[in-house]
């Protein structure tokens, strides 16, 4: 099958591959570009395994072509971690407060936690759980993904973190 | 003693061992995205596997034609049953004793079940030729409603057994019948059924679900033809089991296969049966000599690998009418699709599902299970339960409401009443198990009175009070249930798996420098065994956990283990790590006593090490006794230190708890709210209290999904009407109920730390605790039993067929 050029940034690093036309995104970046971190649950997008940040936007990488990604900036969990190779805020919270268990959604949910504080940094209970309502959880029923999220917004404006009486 | 020297607490906190909420070793590399699931794995060379599967339900294959699939630049292999009877693998046997088509073989019995498999360069074009195979199917009649499958006019299934009388647990009745399984005193039953001042009677039906965990099944094969080796990397909750069937059913000698899980994206029971995609992906590796992997997608996972439940109860109470059970009687109608692949212990067709009694005193009971065929996918697997389990305890759960409600009696002061007693403990049920702790009442009164629960009660009345009035279109239900659980199969007297006994086993070793290694035989799918195991050991001999590396799922390293379901690796597993443990310190004690020139008798163990008994500061730390024992062992002692234990169990574990739901439901639309879910759990003594209150946390969100939403519903074609995430449910985060976590202490007597295991108690408790809150709601305008799920429409309907709806 023909093959098209893409180039994007992942990462940050500038990166330039063929690619068939039918390509996923979640494909070249797994099987492409090694970056095994960004996880495959369901490929009809409802599960949020696959969730990526391109171009300051949440997408599920498993229903955009590679080809739709051309000359887009793409983030996937293995660009969270300090530049020093230690857990992030949003990363270390997310152990903290045990927000994770298998680990399967846990890059998709972290992805997701990222742009969801961009976009608004002191979101409410509620809003972070519609804002993660695109990614499934089927270990921790999200109680604790809630906490880790509302820990690292915390942390990032600076504001002491009150754990909420059960 | 200066500043410098650690307190009792420091020293002891440095450990981070049983009782501590320490932080998960896992999750530096889940965090980072660096686990290593199957399908991260990428060898040289690796193919791709992929599935042609069957669109009917139930039909004849006339003929597969794969020459234009084989034409498909980079499709390199298709095989079918004709292939795999060339290597006697077209067929393969189930745990439950019956076979299984790998590949269809002159017909197909369930929809999307395998028909070829499809070998390519990629996954792209696997998926191409899957694509350009064709098969000429013959649509037979379907039946799969188990209720019509022993009619006499019912079509044949399994033609392959249709003459056969007896099973592989007995005589069948019918040729769609799989077995009977009868326990119990029936006589004695039947006679408390003739005295009885009250009976009930209700059939209950817990639906066909799915485990489905967000990895799906997935492995590469590598048959390395030089050395006559086989490895694969697969998604299995029992490594070694998975090794030994592979040997039975292939010619490859067990010492030449390589069986590895490495990370699983959660299991729940999904990932311990042998798929035909395992299968196909081994004989395509030995075909092509190249590694293949085989990945299937959601829609696959959920259509054609293990299903649970599937369970159509009868059940029958019999009471004075003070309201005291004096007998029970139950009937299941078993779905076990269209080929008996149950993973439950060989001994046990309906697994533990006489357990049925509940928490309850019952001076007798009797239980029979009817097993079917069906044209659904194969499986009856034990969801995130024991076997059988939450089928028995959603059982129980709702006929005791149901007789508190023929009784006008409140259902917690029902069971309060029933409940057997602690000082009954061990207690011999009347369906066969001796229950080994408990304390039932103390767990339920301090449930009632956290919840506030007379409050609740008067304002449930209120609110009924105010919508007959028409008021409200809103009402209050209320749903109490209290499970016993039966977990950690299990002993070898009665439990086994294909005839290997259910032990477990753990190997330590501690190295020179006083770090260790513990390999186990159990694998790990999110519940953490990597901090939680370390924590056993730690309070064992003295280590601090952060120096013990737990590892699991290679069977080239690992002891030999039957794996992780049915809640057993706290109560096996865990119970094998403490005795390993404990070998270590008796050697240590004797490397102790040598070198502080004492009688081993005189040592006493304090924390981290030994001292000597009224010499505190004569001591040795395991750290010292460590490097002793490869530096300067004992004259006559063999050098090093590390132990093996296999342990047999010498009973079950009965983990219980008391749950209960407050939930409003408006008629009008259906929807509800769960206002408040209190889940109270005894698992015995508690090694991290931040993990159990995860895996509970998770429990109650899979029971949450069960009971409000899920259901693998097939029509009369069998056709799965809702085989997607678009329809099955899987719950948001905006969905999902807020938790609230609570327990009580009952030690296990006969478990070395006392632990009963929990992962699986919530889903078993919650189940009930959801259904009762409606089925409470509903209560009071009549009719005695909703089926679940409870999802907006069937609330709707249940409003609407109670003329709620004016």
């Amino acid at each position: 099958m023909a093959k098209t050029v893409v180039k994007m940034k992942i990462n940050g690093a500038d990166v330039e591959a063929l690619v068939e036309a039918r390509t996923l995104l979640v494909h070249f970046l797994r099987e492409q570009q090694n970056l095994t971190g960004t996880h495959i649950g369901c490929e009809t997008s409802h599960c949020g395994a696959c969730t990526v940040d391109m171009n300051g936007m949440s997408v599920k990488s498993c229903t955009v072509f590679a080809v739709q990604a051309d000359g887009a900036d793409i983030a996937t969990i293995e660009g969270m971690a300090n530049a020093d190779g230690t857990l992030s805020v949003l990363q270390e919270s997310f152990r903290q407060m045990h927000g994770l268990q298998c680990g399967y959604c846990t890059p998709g949910m972290i992805m997701r936690a990222h742009r969801l504080l961009k976009e608004n940094p002191d979101p409410t209970e509620a809003e972070i759980r519609m804002g993660i309502s695109g990614n499934l959880c089927r270990c921790t029923g999200y109680q604790n993904i809630v906490k880790a999220i509302q820990l690292a917004a915390a942390k990032l404006t600076g504001r002491t973190y009150v754990e909420a009486a059960e | 003693m200066n500043d410098m020297t650690p307190t009792r607490a420091e020293r002891e906190a440095k450990l981070e061992g049983m009782g501590c909420k320490r932080k998960r070793v896992e999750d530096v590399r889940f965090t980072q995205g660096k686990g290593n699931y199957v399908d991260d794995i990428k060898l040289p060379g690796m193919l791709f596997g992929d599935m042609v599967r069957s669109p009917y339900g139930h039909a004849r294959i006339k003929s597969i034609d794969t020459s234009k699939a084989l034409k498909v630049p980079g499709v390199l292999a298709v095989i079918t049953a004709k292939e795999l009877k060339g290597v006697n693998l077209a067929w393969m046997p189930t745990l439950a004793g019956d076979v299984q088509m790998v590949l269809a073989d002159g017909k197909v019995l369930f929809q999307n079940q395998e028909v070829a498999f499809v070998v390519a360069t990629d996954r792209y074009t696997a998926a191409d030729g899957v694509e350009a195979v064709d098969v000429d199917y013959e649509e037979l009649p379907a039946c799969c409603d188990p209720f019509k499958s022993m009619a006499p006019d019912a079509p044949v299934l399994r033609e392959d057994i249709k003459d056969k009388k007896d099973g592989a647990h007995g005589p069948r009745k019918h040729y769609n019948h799989i077995f009977e399984w009868a326990v119990g005193d029936k006589t004695l039953t039947d006679a408390a059924f003739n005295k009885a001042d009250v009976t009930i009677k209700e059939l209950i039906s817990y639906q066909r679900v799915h485990p489905s965990p967000l990895e799906t099944c997935q492995c590469v094969a590598s048959m390395d033809k030089i050395r006559g080796e086989l490895t694969v990397w697969g998604t299995f909750q029992a490594p070694h089991v998975i090794r030994t069937v592979a040997s039975l059913i292939s010619t490859i000698p067990e010492h030449k296969i390589h069986i590895i899980a490495p990370d699983i994206g959660g299991g729940f029971g999904n990932k311990v049966g042998a798929y035909p995609g395992y299968i196909c992906a081994i004989v395509a590796s030995i075909v092509t000599g190249k590694p293949v992997k085989w990945v299937e997608d959601k829609i696959e996972n959920l259509s054609s690998t293990s299903f649970a439940r599937d369970y159509h109860m009868t059940a029958e109470i019999a009471a004075t009418k003070d309201g005291k059970v004096t007998g029970l009687r139950v009937h299941v109608l078993a779905d076990h699709g269209a080929f008996d692949a149950c993973a439950d212990p060989s001994k046990w067709p309906a697994g533990f599902f006489n357990i049925v009694t509940g928490s309850y005193d019952f001076p007798t009971a009797h239980l029979v299970v009817d097993g079917v065929y069906t044209n659904k996918p194969p499986g009856g697997v034990a969801y995130r339960c024991s076997f059988r389990v939450t089928e028995a305890a959603y059982c129980i759960e709702r006929a005791m409401d149901i007789l508190a409600k023929r009784l006008n009696m409140d259902p917690a002061e029902l069971r309060l009443r029933n409940f057997i007693k602690r000082e009954q403990f061990p207690y011999q049920s009347a369906l066969g198990w001796e229950y080994d702790s408990g304390d039932y009442h103390t767990a339920l009164n301090k449930g009632l009175e956290v919840v506030g629960y007379k409050q609740l009660r008067a304002e449930q009345a209120a609110k009924r009070e105010a919508f007959r009035r028409g008021e409200t279109r809103e009402i209050m239900g209320i749903g109490v249930s209290f499970f016993t659980e039966i977990v950690g199969a299990g002993p070898s007297k009665n439990c086994d798996i294909l005839g290997l006994a259910m032990f477990d086993a753990c190997e330590i070793r501690i190295h020179p420098t006083g770090t260790a290694i513990a390999r186990m035989g159990t694998k790990s799918q999110g519940q953490g065994h990597e901090t939680t195991y370390a924590q056993i050991i730690a309070t064992e001999i003295g280590i601090p956990a952060d120096n013990i590396m737990v590892e699991e799922g290679n069977t080239d390293t690992a002891p030999y283990g039957l794996g992780t379901y049915g809640s057993r690796s706290t109560p096996v597993a865990g119970a094998a790590i403490a005795m390993a443990a404990r070998k270590i310190k008796a050697k240590a004690q004797m490397i102790a006593a040598y070198q502080l020139e004492v009688h081993e008798d005189d040592l006493e163990w304090d924390i981290d090490g030994f001292r000597v008994k009224g010499l505190p500061e004569k001591s040795k730390s395991m750290k010292d006794l460590a490097w002793a024992s490869y530096n300067r062992p004992p004259p006559g002692m063999e050098p090093g230190l590390e132990a093996v234990s296999y342990y047999d169990p010498p009973n079950m574990t009965y983990p219980f708890g008391a749950y209960i739901c407050v939930m409003d439901v408006d008629v009008d639309t259906g929807e509800y709210k769960v206002r408040k879910f209190y889940a109270l759990d005894d698992c015995g003594t508690r090694i991290n209290p931040m993990i159990i209150e995860g895996q509970v946390h998770g429990g109650l969100t899979e029971a949450f999904a069960i009971a409000m939403g899920q259901e693998l519903k097939y029509d009369e074609r069998g056709n799965l009407t809702g085989g997607s995430l678009m329809d099955y449910f899987l719950p948001t985060a905006v969905e999902t109920p807020h938790w609230t976590t609570d327990f009580t202490v009952t030690p296990s007597p006969h478990h070395p730390i006392g632990a009963k295991g929990v992962g699986e108690s919530p889903n078993v408790g919650g189940v009930p605790a959801f259904s009762n809150a409606i089925n409470d709601a509903f209560g009071f305008m009549g009719g005695t039993h909703i089926n679940m799920p409870h999802d907006h429409w069937r609330n709707w309907e249940a409003a609407h067929k109670l003329g709620m709806h004016g």
